[in-house]
This record gives C-alpha cells, structure tokens and sequence, in this order.
C-alpha cells in the first residue's frame, strides 16, 4: 500500500460508517415510521399527558391550581352520580359489543362460506350505510323509534299497541339499538377476515369424523374464528364506552353516559380537571375490561375443545 | 470386457405370490360420470374394490382420481351413476355418515388441538364408556408410531408426524374403507420410500380397504394389491401392479408406468388367445393377445421394457438376440441407460443395465448384441 493511500483511509472509512448506519435495518424502520410516529406523539401522546397531569390539579375558578392532589380521583370514583354513568356506559358498550358480534358473526359467515365470486360485492355492500354522515344515521333511528315514528306507527297499524309506546326512544336501550347498527361493518370485517382463513379442508375433515353441519362449526369454525372474534368485541367495545354523540342525541336523561359527563365538566361546569380524571378513569377500566375480554373469550375458546 | 457364461435365459417357473383375497367386493361402482358444465371430470367409470385390499387410483393430474376419490367419501356427488359401499348403496348418505374415513393430502390436522384430541376428535361423539376413548386413542397412536406424542401441539409436528396423526385419527374410528388422497406427495423422497413400507405393512396389520390416490407409479406398484389406471376420467386398465407393469393395455398405460422401447409390427396371424407379428428387429414373434385389443387394421405396437434388454458380453450367445450400436450412455449410478440403435427399427432401443458387469464401461459407438425374452414383448393397442 502506498503512502497516499494509507493518508486517504480514515475519511473513506468515517464516510462508509455513515453509510452503513444509514442503510441498517433500525435506521431505515424509524425513518419509515417518523412521520406517523411524529404525529402520534404530537396528537396522541401530548394530549393524554396533559389530561393526566391536569388530573392531578385543581380548578381554581378562572386559573388552575397546580399543587398535586387525588381529589378528583375521589370524587370521580365515589361520587355516585359518576359511578352510575360509569357502569351504565360499561353496561351499554358491553351490550352493545355482544349483539353487534352476535349479528354480524352470521353475516360473515355467509359472505365467507357462500358469498361464491361475489364476496367483493357483498362486502361493498356493507359499506353503503357510511356513505351518509353519522348524524344522519342516528337521527334516522330517531325516526324510527321516535313516539310518532315508523315502529310505532307500523305496531298501531297492525293493532298489536293501542297507543305509541315511549319506551322506544330517549333511554339506554336506544342508545344500544343505535350504537349495534352504527358498528356493525366493523364487526363484520374482522370476523370475515379470520372466517376466511379458516381451512375448508379442515372442515371436511371434521365432517368425515362424524360432525354434523352444526357441530363441526362449533367444534372446529368457531374456535378457529375466535381471533376475529375478540377483535371485533374489542373494535367495538373500546370507542362505545367514550361514546357522546349517540347518547345525546337517542339517549335522553335515561341514556346519558360517561363521555356526556367529561364534555359538561370541559364545557359548561368548567372543570378541567374534574373531567380529565374521569378520562383517565374511563382509559383504565376500559383497558382493564378489555383485558378482560380477551381472557375470557380464550377461555371459552379453550373450552370448546 | 469380463468373461461371461452364455446367458440362456431358462425357463424357470417362479413362484407366484397369492395377493389375490376371497373376492367379496367393498366399493361398486357403476357407470358413474360427474360433469362440471361441458366438462367430463369422470366419464363413465365402472370398478369393484374388493374388501381388504390395498387399492390405488394411479393417473397424472386431472385424470379424475381425486374426483372419484370425494365421490366415495361423500364430498362430491356423481352425476350419474351408484356407489355403494360394503353393500350399501351411497346415494343421498352425507359424507358424515358414511363408513369411510380419509387421509387428506394437506393432513388437515386442527391446529386448535393437540395429537390426541385430533386422534380422539371422531371418538367425542360417540360418548365411548369406561376409557375406551382414551385405550383407542393409545392403540391408534402406538400403530402410527407416535406413543407419547400426545400432548403436542399440531403445529409443533414435523410433516411425517403430521402424516401419522392423519392417519391414526382415520384409523381409530375403525372405518370398513380408509381413503387416502396423495398422502405422501408432500414427503421428501426418504421419508416418502418408508412410509410406503409402513403404510402397507399397517394395511396388512388392520385388514381394512385402503383405497390410495397417487400419480407416483412406483408407490402404487410398491404398495398396491391392484391398481386402476385412469386417463381423463376414464379409467384405462385395473390389474395387479405387475400385470400393468408388464402387460399394459395401451401405448398410454405403458408410457405412465415407466420406460417402455415401442416396436412397430405386422399383424400376421391373430387368433384368441395370441398374435403372431412380423417386426423389422425382432422378427416373427407370437404374443399373448391383451384382452381388450382391438385390431386396427393390419398394425400393432409391440412393447418392451428397457431393462428386460440384456447387454450380451463377447461370444456369450442367446436364443433370441438383436444386435446394434451404442449411440448414447447415461450413468445413474446403479445402473446404466444405453442408447442402442438397431438396424430397421425407427427408434433407438432404451437398455436399461445393472452397473455389476461393467456397463458403464461401453464406450459410445461399441457394437453389441442385445438378448430377450420374447415373453417380455407384449402387444398392445396404440
């Protein structure tokens, strides 16, 4: 080697380091995610700081008083007016995840096993309600269910009700007819996606072992749609308990919810962190129920064998 | 070259294995055709499955095997024609209630169960008393050679084991017919050669009708009691392996069981049982007549196989012999393809030689003499 040579090697070797750091695979996998990630932390991550650290303060009429105490948490979780809203929102998400799950299982099932050529279509199909704003489609059951509305009317006219029932609208059940419709597309499609991965073959093996149509779905198609299942639950479940509009629009005084509480102590009560700990109440018990979920649809899973 | 005795080729009465069972038949089927629009998948297949019998359904892909195959195990239906099994006709009996189990070619083993509730997953159901779902279970896993294998997950199984448990969840539900579709073809070679031995040995141990599909010539001729060979749905020939090893039917049936050198001839004389043909290298020679032949004019083909060609060393002589020049030679290690190229005949004749006397040592371009048995040259329809 020649002496030049040897004088050139160490900004040759910095600069084949800079680049062998820029090609590596962590390099390359961060630089990929950083825009999603920036705005994850920006949106995401930012907030939900400010609202736990806001939880620890107190409101002091105009101005916050920043000296940390668990006040709020106290009366988020024993004031009862807080702990109804609380288990009546866990009450009608859970409701809500089961019939959803429990309605769109079948219809997946169907594109899934006999949609034929044209499963594209029937999935197309599902999507057509959400071409129309959500307002909209909850203002639709308005309709439906209101006391001179279309079930009501359609009950009179067969002669089945003497007079218009009240019981349709404005409480929690509406809130449930509501929120089942409004998810169901999301339920559909995670169960259709792991439906679909369900190999035939296993099925007609389970047939030629002796299994019915009935029993080789609840033996071998069930447990192995289970996956599909539990994210379904979980899709819906986890936005339903922070659901505001709904409630305030078909729920009445009966059907108000958590989320209708955080927006008053954020708007007109003007308790900032009064709200913020009943939002981060609400994180952790839906983070917990989810949980929950999850181990107790293995288990059934587990079960079933 | 080394020395070598004159090769004779004597006469030897050899002694016949008796594959052959009390013939009651298991499977009947009759005329059965299963269309898919225009599309013949089966067309018109007739064939009786005796009971006991190793049985395999051999053809290249498409040929209907596997169409067939579903048809007896209720996943498909004919669209014309009867199935019966152990004398009960199978029309309108759903799949789940048929006395057949199968071996599917993906095994299709339940990856939410573990080996022995995938063995025991046909047993649930019948709600067996006193442990005798677990003793079957025991049984069926030690005749598959998987004792202790019974906790572990689907999905922690090599594809022999995966294979095994197929097998032993068919087995245990004591099925008067196993059908087996492909069961091997996902295997590598080793592992595929052993299960051959051992599926047969298990056949002979179990006694039930195994009914196997396979396009693998030499796992239907190891394996098989009998074997149908189809071709686009129709089935071409059923007779033991060696018959259609040796006496195939058609130009078709002998090309898809392995090397076959065809021979033009002259039909001379034809009566019942025999043919007596004039060919450019072998001469006059009388034949059986194969059972379906049907002449064509004055034509027929003469076959014979590669390796019942002898290599004649020196002044060895025969009875019967034809000479000709080595025009290509391909070493497989055993053995030895010679190239050998006969005058009259438009084809070179493919010799197949063991590598013990020196075959591969022949250099391209050696005049040689080839001996035969005329025996080994059988007639067949084109």
């Amino acid at each position: 080697m020649t002496a030049a040579a040897e004088g050139s090697s160490p900004l040759r070797m910095t600069r084949a380091r800079r680049n062998a750091l820029l090609q590596s695979e962590p390099v390359q996998g961060f630089a990929l995610i950083s825009p999603t990630f920036l705005y994850a932390l920006i949106l995401l991550v930012l907030p939900i700081l400010v609202v736990i650290a806001h939880s620890f303060w107190t409101q002091n009429y105009l101005t916050i008083d920043r000296t940390f105490t668990l006040e709020n948490y106290r009366i988020a979780l024993t004031e009862p007016i807080y702990r109804d809203l609380l288990w009546r929102s866990l009450y009608i998400s859970l409701t809500v995840s089961l019939f959803t799950v429990i309605l769109a299982y079948p219809i997946a099932y169907f594109i899934s096993f006999h949609g034929g050529r044209h499963k594209s279509l029937w999935l197309f199909l599902i999507t057509i309600p959400f071409w129309t704003s959500y307002l909209l489609r909850v203002m639709s059951w308005k309709v439906i269910l209101g006391y001179n509305g279309v079930l009501n009317s359609g009950l009179m006219g067969l002669g089945i009700i003497d007079e218009p029932s009240t019981a349709l609208l404005y409480n929690s059940s509406a809130v449930i007819i509501t929120l089942t419709h409004a998810w169901a597309a999301f339920a559909i499609l995670p169960i259709f996606v792991s439906l679909e991965k369900v190999d035939r073959t296993l099925v007609e093996a389970a047939t030629d072992l002796g299994d019915g149509p009935l029993r080789s779905f609840l033996r071998v198609t069930l447990p192995l749609s289970a996956p599909g299942v539990i994210s379904a639950a979980l899709i819906v479940m986890i936005p339903t308990v922070g659901d505001y509009v709904t409630p305030k629009l078909v729920g009445g005084k009966d059907g108000v919810m958590i989320a209708n509480a955080i927006q008053a102590q954020f708007g007109k009560a003007s308790n900032w962190p009064l709200g913020a700990a009943l939002s981060v109440t609400t994180m952790l018990i839906v983070t917990l129920m989810a949980g929950a979920t999850v181990l107790i649809i293995r288990a059934l899973q587990r079960l079933a064998r | 070259m080394p020395e070598q005795p004159q090769i004779d080729l004597p006469k030897v009465e050899r002694p016949q294995e008796d594959r052959s069972r009390p013939e009651r038949a298991m499977i009947e089927i009759r005329n059965v055709t299963r269309s898919y629009g225009a599309f013949k998948a089966l067309d018109d297949a007739s064939l009786t499955i005796r009971e006991g019998e190793f049985f395999s359904l051999l053809g290249p892909s498409g040929c209907g095997k596997t169409t067939l195959l579903r048809m007896i195990a209720g996943f498909d239906n004919p669209t014309s024609g009867s199935i019966s099994v152990g004398g009960q006709p199978m029309e309108g009996i759903p799949a789940n209630r048929r006395p057949t189990n199968m071996v599917f070619q993906s095994y299709a083993i339940f990856p939410h169960l573990n080996v022995e509730q995938n063995v025991a997953y046909g047993l649930k159901r019948l709600k067996l008393q006193g442990g005798e779902e677990k003793r079957r279970v025991e049984e069926a896993l030690a005749q598959v050679s998987l004792t202790g294998l019974g906790k572990r997950l689907a999905t922690e199984l090599s594809g022999g084991q995966r294979q095994r448990v197929a097998l032993a969840r068919a087995l245990v539900m004591r099925p008067k017919v196993l059908l087996l579709d492909e069961p091997l073809s996902a295997l590598d070679k080793k592992l595929r050669e052993q299960m051959q031995v051992e599926l047969r040995r298990l056949q002979q141990a179990v006694g039930i009708t195994f009914v196997l599909v396979t396009h693998d010539q030499y796992e239907a001729l190891a394996m098989s009691d009998r074997i149908a060979v189809m071709f686009g749905g129709k089935i071409a020939q059923v007779a033991s392996p060696k018959e259609i090893y040796q006496r195939p039917v058609n130009r078709q049936v002998a090309d898809f069981l392995g090397g076959m050198n065809f021979v033009k001839a002259e039909i001379v004389e034809e009566n019942s049982a025999s043919l007596v043909v004039d060919t450019l290298g072998f001469g006059r020679v009388k034949t059986d007549k194969p059972k379906a032949f049907v002449r064509n004019g004055g034509a027929a083909t003469l076959g014979i196989r590669p390796e019942r060609l002898r290599v004649l060393w020196d002044n060895a002589t025969a009875k019967f012999e034809v000479a000709g020049k080595v025009v290509e030679r391909h070493y497989f290690g055993e053995i030895t393809h010679l190239i050998v190229d006969i005058p009259g005949l438009e084809k070179p004749l493919s010799v197949t030689e063991t590598n013990d006397f020196g075959a591969d040592d022949i250099p391209v371009g050696t005049s040689i003499r080839l001996a035969y048995d005329p025996e080994a040259l059988v007639a067949m329809a084109d």
